[in-house]
């Protein structure tokens, strides 16, 4: 068929979607080399997985382009594209079994001999001796892996993933997590993954496209978007991040000084988005330590006093929340490695960090603080 | 109560819901059976006035076969005309209602199930005017040539396979709609992105995944029409006649029920033979590869 392309790399030029007066994909224009592992990241209708329909061809841009080396597939129908989709579904042909699921794309190509290419991808994800089963006989995690041998079987130049772990358990999701990974590398073809998971898109990603609200907010490598986000939204959907509302009023020399809550604080002008006006200035928890006094706030970190309201250890850290003298709430999270103090709920502590952790995002005048530690997450229960 | 009668009572409440309907069935299902097969075996040369003997007569089968086998044959050939008609019409229309007609839905499939509301007297009846020789539809089909100047349709094979197909689509249409209304849209997608055009996703997808429907539906179909009379009557002539006009005539007008009973028989027995064989191949999905 089409295996020869050389340049393979699926380019995404201006592509918008509306649905009637909804933007759902608001020109996006992102390239992914080929034999990546690409995930887009974004909440529940932010348009990732319109987007990865229009690359299907399963929904029509309202605008802008689909391509694939040189080649326009805009206008393709689904089955001209070399192209292959694992559903969030999965979509299992329920009247085939394993085997012949998987050999669908092969034999609607005509390609004759199918029984070697089938077992051998079967055995790829692991689902060797199961190939008379039925879908409703499989269990999720196995339904899982036919819905990728059946996609992958077909070696697509793209491998587009919708949500495929988001159906399973956690244990599952996180061992299915390093199977697609592993079988990334191994058949070296595209992998296009829509997720809203950002551990997922984390650990298995070479490239991050964080979305928000039809557009991508940060395109890069997981830990660089993590380290440095460009926006509030990245700061707080990628990792979470304590975000105080600041001024800024241009660089001096090698930093930027800033004002928050009347207090001053600088950072190196590399690590700041924006350095004039409303501003962020934000610390990820982990990186805002926590001292009993100011003695003990080693040299060129940068501070500010609180209270400890809530202290919970998870087990690998502990998770404090500190009042601010503003009335404000900080996280901070500390590694339980036996090293550092621990703080009781009402100590008074200093905060602290180093500057060179700290970023600047610009801020939507008025926009005030935003606390990692207020976001909802599943929280054991005690009884 | 103590728990020993509660759970007697618990075995027990399954039997006593069958109850009604299985005595039902007993005495106006089995017993008349049974009484018609009695009648097949009854001494031929009796007659109502001189009151029929069991005389274990197996021959009336051979006989009734050997009178009537080309009004068993044609009830078969019309039955199955006029099901190869109603699937070209039907499934394509249950299809268009089931996935297409959006907020249509509803309007539709009372626009199908509509004519049953009146009786199948009536809308035979109704297929008589308009098959009629002064007709339009004749007069229509005259002048495009299509028939010849004394070209007719009523009292011919197809104005009796015309009526049973019209007759009886909405037991065609019915089960294959709930069928076709099921069918998952993201099924068709992943065929579609498996390299599936339409028509092979329409072969390898829809069809097989419709396949409860279409059977439950032929069957529905089939059955009823291979039995029929009435359409024979009103819109064919003795030549058109189905085995449905022979029973008929043996009972009520010749009173011959030793003939009528075997008939009877023979029919069911070849419905049944029809059916099953059917079965064993569309039940089977190695159909489907």
């Amino acid at each position: 068929m089409r295996q020869e392309s050389p340049a393979g790399d699926l380019r995404l030029a201006n592509l918008t979607k509306r649905f009637g007066a909804l933007t759902a994909v608001d020109d996006v224009d992102l390239t992914v080399p080929q034999g990546s592992f690409f995930a887009l990241l974004g909440p529940s209708g932010c348009g990732k997985t319109t987007t990865l329909r229009m690359v299907a061809g399963l929904e029509e841009p309202t605008s802008g382009q689909v391509l694939l080396g040189d080649r326009d597939i805009t206008r393709l129908r689904p089955y001209q594209r070399p192209v292959n989709t694992v559903f969030q579904s999965y979509a299992l042909f329920p009247h085939l079994d394993v085997a012949e699921n998987v050999a669908f794309g092969l034999r609607r190509r005509g390609i004759r001999t199918v029984d070697e290419q089938v077992r051998r991808m079967l055995s790829l994800v692991r689902l060797d001796g199961h190939d008379r089963r039925r879908p409703a006989q499989l269990s999720g995690g196995q339904q899982q892996r036919v819905a990728l041998a059946r996609a992958l079987v077909n070696h697509p130049q793209v491998l587009l993933l919708d949500e495929p772990l988001g159906a399973l358990d956690l244990t599952l999701r996180r061992r299915m997590q390093l199977e697609l990974k592993r079988i990334q590398t191994e058949v070296g073809i595209t992998f296009v993954h829509v997720t809203h998971d950002q551990e997922e898109a984390m650990t298995m990603a070479d490239t991050v496209a964080v979305m928000n609200a039809g557009r991508i907010e940060q395109l890069g490598a997981p830990a660089d978007s993590y380290e440095f986000p460009a926006t509030a939204f990245v700061a707080t959907f990628l990792g979470r991040s304590n975000l105080l509302a600041a001024e800024a009023a241009g660089r001096v020399g090698a930093d930027v000084p800033v004002t928050a809550h009347g207090a001053r604080f600088s950072l190196p002008a590399d690590r700041a988005r924006s350095d004039r006006g409303a501003v962020y200035l934000g610390v990820r928890p982990e990186k805002l330590h926590l001292a009993g006094s100011a003695d003990q706030v080693p040299h060129g970190h940068q501070h500010l006093d609180g209270v400890v309201t809530d202290a919970s250890n998870v087990g690998v850290s502990t998770q404090y929340l500190i009042r601010t003298g503003w009335g404000g709430e900080l996280a901070a999270f500390a590694a339980n490695n036996g090293l550092g103090r621990r703080f009781p709920v009402g100590a008074s502590v200093l905060a602290h960090w180093d500057p060179r952790h700290a970023f600047l995002l610009p801020r939507e005048p008025g926009a005030a603080d935003r606390s990692a530690g207020l976001r909802d997450e599943p929280t054991p229960v005690s009884s | 109560m103590s728990p020993v009668t509660t759970s007697a009572r618990r075995r027990l409440l399954p039997y006593l819901l069958v109850l009604p309907g299985a005595a039902w069935l007993g005495v106006f299902f089995v017993v008349p059976l049974l009484q018609l097969g009695a009648a097949s075996l009854y001494d031929p040369t009796g007659s109502l006035s001189t009151g029929y003997a069991l005389t274990w007569a197996f021959g009336n089968y051979p006989a009734v076969l050997q009178a009537y086998w080309p009004q068993l044959a044609r009830s078969f050939g019309y039955a199955a005309a006029a099901l190869a008609l109603a699937l070209l019409l039907g499934y394509p229309l249950a299809y268009a209602i089931a996935r297409k007609a959006g907020r249509w839905k509803n309007l539709l499939l009372v626009c199908v199930v509509a004519p049953m509301f009146t009786s199948f007297l009536v809308r035979t009846l109704a297929w008589k005017t308009i098959l009629s020789d002064h007709g339009w539809l004749v007069g229509l089909l005259r002048d495009v040539h299509l028939l010849g100047p004394n070209g007719r349709l009523l009292a011919t094979p197809v104005a009796v396979v015309l009526g049973l197909t019209y007759n009886f689509l909405p037991l065609l249409v019915l089960p294959l709609y709930a069928s076709l209304e099921r069918l998952d849209h993201r099924l068709l997608e992943a065929a579609g992105d498996l390299y599936a055009s339409g028509v092979q996703t329409f072969r390898r997808v829809t069809l097989p995944l419709s396949m409860p429907g279409l059977i439950a539906g032929t069957l529905l179909f089939f059955i009823p029409a291979t039995g029929d009379y009435i359409n024979a009557e009103l819109l064919g002539s003795p030549n058109e006649y189905m085995v449905g006009n022979v029973i008929d005539s043996a009972f009520l007008v010749r009173l011959d029920y030793p003939q009528g009973a075997a008939l009877s028989f023979l029919l069911m027995a070849a419905i049944l033979a029809v059916v099953v064989g059917y079965l064993r191949r569309a039940g089977t999905d190695e159909v489907w590869r």
